[in-house]
């Protein structure tokens, strides 16, 4: 249509729900009713739209497909989007989850309208930043994320929302102007920002260091890494439900898809130089982050810091640039998008409850809310990583790959998925067993159909995915065995000079 | 093509100089009474201008003896000159009639400092420079006191006059300076003279011209009287001072420095940087405890002018494309605010205190929207217009390899960030306070039109940047 292929059309549908919403305005019952219908109904048809994507993909070819290119500013800066087999899944993942996270915001009741607009522009940007094809138009994505997602914080958020809107916007700003620098710099370079180009391009080495690290600026506030991590668990606690699932489940995953777009492929030299770097702060991360996790209060914080952890073994696997490496990265992307997600809805459905994200507010719930206990205790065991869930696959996959560059490494972080089977049966342990000793809680009712149906799916893929993880992995493997081999390349060509 | 003397090169001028003309007879034989009708007849003036510019004849033109330029670049800033005094002159009969401050005086002011500016623009000659610069200096020393009943209006304008004065006294001293030694007032004969040796008189020449121009665009270190003239004035008088002179007055820095001093540009490039920095970094941090909008809008501007300095900074025609590109963002942005301002009012009453938009998403989410994309637009957050402002001038920064001017530049706006943020956060997550009255149709008309340009620019860069382009491409 209009010459458009089907991925404008997953950026476009949202913004057609939200325009269409933007049209309905008024606060009587009937019509925020409405409002809540329009948006569930747009990320249905988005994420069905997605599937066709997935349809049309074809994940043994290793370059990008579906690409649609218009010309934008000018034949150097157009408006370019495709998708390869290391960003269809993320794709996938945010049309998922958007529907879902929509479903679980029933307790939003202030200003409907705004809320759901902005989640639909927020769903827009989001799977921009996965398909853009050219870096200023990825830039564009990437950073106007921050308005939605500062007004989603700040406007529903709880007591602190407005402390933890601004350390949100601010900090990663900050991080995402270095690189905007960095784009500019490669611009001049290449006279081009089409990704597709410059991923071909050989950057001087002493250039690439430079580019690397600003990237890496952007990228370690968003994953985040050790020590730029302090914004996450402010803005996780206070955002709406909703929010945090977005926020850990995608937004999280950003950062770690702009290692594998950019940083890797791009600056070979400079990530093999800044690996040691990387490694450090994945392992501190790892551990520091899940003892930070172990004396939590707050069951939202303790989430937040328990996926700090896991993206240490993200970035961990990134730099060992092997293929387990990178491919368990991203499989453990996609899985902790799934459990992370979930947990925070876990932590909603109480909160929903009693108003109270105070781990010691509760205890005993087993004995009320059964399913909800069963629920949870299989996200709990995925957080964990137990064989048989998708946890598992990614963080042995992960450490696998680094065993093999780094057996030090390696080592240090195997201590943190002792660690996180602490903190996070330790968490399950004060929430879900022993007696009911707070007389409020002996009235709170188990999981609604409606919450039902929203656990259904994630509870499905992270045991599908951890004993068959095969679909992610076959969709990813074309691409990041291209990217290893370019990589390998890279480096014997540098190595071969002499350099 | 120059001519010896081309009246159709200037005709947008000539319109508006006849104009003027018949608006005083006009005014003074009627009166009172033809306020309405004046106004009325300056915005036609103003319109008709602009329509004959856009479709005047392209390419380049000199006339008068060579002391007047006629090119795309002038076209482009004459239009946004024109632009901006268009709209503040629509945004201001509100004001004048509910503060009972109407007279045919302002709107023929507000032409006259019109034409100088267009003057001043198309300026090719030291003395051309200086005829317009005080024509539109002198008009605006008059609107900065216009509420003449009110205190600090009057203080207002007084302290705009002494310092104006000075810095015009400054840029004379210059310019004298300049012809003395380069033995020449035309700019394509100083670019001559100082080609090969660059005398130090004409480096002091320069410093002081530099001096001069900085006043008027509001740069640190000679931005002190832009926070008191800005709360003074009136608030359309302020929305004037922010919009159509800093365009004239950046458009004639850029035309000096590039055509008159392409010999010394090491020298001048040094002064530029540092005036950009002093500004960037002042205008994001003093800006953090204001109360007051209009001071606050006053530090963003004087912000927002060391931003566009860094592409003039790099002095190639990719900066000075960043420049323009720039300067007209801006101008829709800084309108859209000061129409954001001009609608605060509450029991008939204009205000001007940033906590009166409390709560504002809820009490009038229209507006709360539009004022909303113009605080992301001015912090630079993309999609909306003010990143792509930012992007041009930091890459064109960063192809003449000035890293440290641009990392500054992103830690500016970052810190200036946040107060654009609070602007947002008083909007949407206060309590909110009792709900403004209805403002005027004009007001409601900017406010939306100017969201609409930042929000849609990206979607159809084309015609400003290709605009942009030709007319950087033509100092060159």
């Amino acid at each position: 249509m209009f010459g458009f292929g089907i991925l404008s059309g997953l950026l476009i549908l949202p913004l057609i729900g939200a325009a269409a919403i933007l049209v309905l305005r008024g606060d009587d019952p009937a019509t925020v009713n409405n409002i809540r219908w329009i948006a569930f109904w747009t990320t249905v048809a988005t994420f069905i739209l997605s599937l066709v994507a997935w349809y049309d993909f074809n994940p043994a070819e290793s370059g990008f497909q579906l690409v649609e290119q218009k010309t934008w500013f000018s034949s150097a800066i157009s408006y370019k989007l495709g998708v390869d087999g290391m960003s269809m899944p993320f794709v996938l993942l945010t049309t998922l989850l958007m529907p879902i996270s929509i479903a679980a915001s029933p307790s939003v009741e202030r200003r409907v309208a705004e809320y759901m607009v902005a989640f639909l522009v927020l769903e827009t940007l989001m799977i921009g930043v996965f398909v853009a094809l050219d870096l200023v138009l990825f830039y564009l994505f990437f950073e106007g994320g921050l308005i939605p997602m500062f007004l989603i914080i700040g406007v529903w958020g709880g007591k602190r929302r407005v402390y933890a809107a601004f350390k949100f916007f601010l900090y990663t700003m900050l991080g995402s102007l270095l690189m905007l620098l960095a784009i500019m710099a490669m611009y001049w370079t290449a006279k081009t920002t089409d990704i597709t180009v410059l991923l071909h391009t050989n950057f001087p080495a002493g250039m690439q260091k430079w580019l690397w690290l600003a990237f890496f600026a952007s990228f370690a506030v968003k994953m985040p890494m050790w020590p730029v991590h302090t914004w996450l668990p402010d803005a996780h606690v206070e955002a709406p439900t909703a929010g945090s699932v977005i926020l850990a489940a995608i937004l999280l995953k950003m950062g770690g898809y702009g290692f594998i777009r950019f940083s890797l492929p791009m600056f070979p030299d400079a990530s093999q130089f800044f690996a040691p770097l990387v490694y450090a702060l994945s392992v501190i991360a790892i551990i520091y982050t899940s003892l930070v996790a172990l004396v939590q209060e707050d069951m939202k914080k303790l989430i937040a810091y328990s996926s700090v952890a896991h993206m240490g073994f993200v970035t961990m696997g990134l730099f060992a640039m092997t293929p387990q490496g990178v491919q368990g990265a991203i499989f453990l992307m996609i899985s902790h998008g799934l459990v992370s997600g979930a947990l925070f809805l876990c932590v909603g459905v109480i909160y929903d409850r009693m108003h109270t994200r105070d781990i010691d507010a509760y205890g005993g719930l087993v004995q009320r809310m059964p399913l909800y206990a069963t629920a949870f205790m299989i996200f709990t065991l995925a957080n964990v990583g137990l064989p048989g869930t998708s946890g598992f696959i990614g963080e042995f996959l992960t450490l696998l790959g680094t065993f093999s560059v780094n057996s030090w490494v390696a080592l240090f972080a195997t201590t943190g998925v002792i660690l996180s089977a602490a903190y996070a049966l330790y968490l399950y342990r004060r929430i879900i067993f022993g007696v009911i000793e707070k007389p409020n809680l002996m009235a709170i009712a188990d999981l609604s159909a409606r919450e039902v149906v929203i656990f259904a799916p994630l509870v499905i893929l992270t045991i599908y995915y951890g004993v068959h993880p095969q679909p992610v992995i076959d969709a990813s493997a074309a691409s990041v065995d291209a990217l290893i081999k370019g990589l390998g390349q890279a480096l014997g060509a540098t190595k071969a000079a002499g350099l | 093509m120059a001519t010896a003397f081309s009246l159709p090169t200037a005709l947008p001028e000539f319109i508006l100089a006849v104009g003027i003309l018949v608006l005083v007879l006009l005014g003074a034989f009627r009166g009172e009474r033809s306020v309405w009708l004046v106004t009325e007849i300056a915005v036609a003036l103003l319109g008709v201008a602009l329509v004959v510019l856009l479709a005047g004849h392209g390419g380049t033109n000199v006339t008068f003896y060579g002391s007047f330029t006629d090119d795309p670049f002038s076209r482009f800033m004459k239009a946004l000159a024109l632009f901006g005094s268009l709209v503040t002159l629509l945004l201001s009969v509100e004001f004048m009639r509910r503060e009972k401050i109407a007279g045919f005086e302002f709107p023929i002011l507000i032409l006259l400092s019109t034409l100088g500016m267009m003057v001043l623009i198309s300026a090719s000659d030291l003395i051309a420079l200086y005829l317009g610069f005080e024509m539109m200096s002198l008009a605006l020393y008059v609107v900065a006191a216009y509420h003449r009943d009110n205190t600090r209006a009057t203080e207002a304008g007084l302290k705009y006059f002494v310092l104006g004065a000075l810095s015009s006294g400054m840029l004379l001293y210059g310019l004298s300076l300049v012809y003395g030694f380069a033995g020449t007032v035309s700019f394509a004969g100083v670019a001559n003279a100082v080609k090969d040796h660059s005398s130090i008189g004409v480096i002091f020449g320069l410093v002081f011209v530099l001096t001069g121009l900085a006043f008027k665009i509001s740069a640190v270190p000679f931005h002190m009287w832009t926070p008191d003239v800005y709360e003074g004035a009136p608030t359309p008088v302020a929305a004037f001072f922010a919009s159509a002179p800093k365009m004239a007055a950046m458009a004639v820095l850029v035309r000096v420095v590039i055509t008159a001093f392409p010999g010394v540009a090491g020298e001048w490039r040094q002064i530029i940087i540092f005036v950009s920095i002093a500004s960037m970094a002042l205008g994001s941090f003093a800006a953090i405890g204001q109360t007051n909008f209009k001071r606050l809008m006053a530090y963003s501007s004087i912000g927002h002018m060391g931003f566009a300095l860094v592409g003039l900074a790099a002095g190639t025609p990719d900066g000075v494309h960043g420049v323009v590109i720039y300067m007209a963002i801006y101008l829709v942005m800084t309108l859209g605010t000061f129409a954001a301002i001009l609608s605060m009012q509450r029991d008939g009453r204009y205000i001007e205190d940033i906590a009166d938009l409390a709560g504002l998403a809820r009490t009038n989410g229209p507006m709360a929207f539009f004022l909303g994309a113009m605080m992301f637009s001015l912090a630079g957050i993309p999609p909306l217009g003010g990143f792509f402002a930012k992007f041009y001038v930091f890459a064109a920064a960063i192809e003449a390899n000035l890293f440290a001017l641009a990392v500054i530049g992103v830690l500016c706006s970052v810190v200036a960030a946040f107060y654009y943020l609070r602007i947002v956060k008083i909007m949407y997550f206060d309590e909110p306070v009792p709900a403004f009255d209805q403002p005027g149709l004009a007001v409601r008309i900017v406010l939306a039109l100017s969201t609409a340009l930042v929000i849609f620019y990206s979607i159809v860069p084309g015609p400003l940047t290709s605009a942009a382009m030709a007319a950087a491409k033509s100092l060159f």
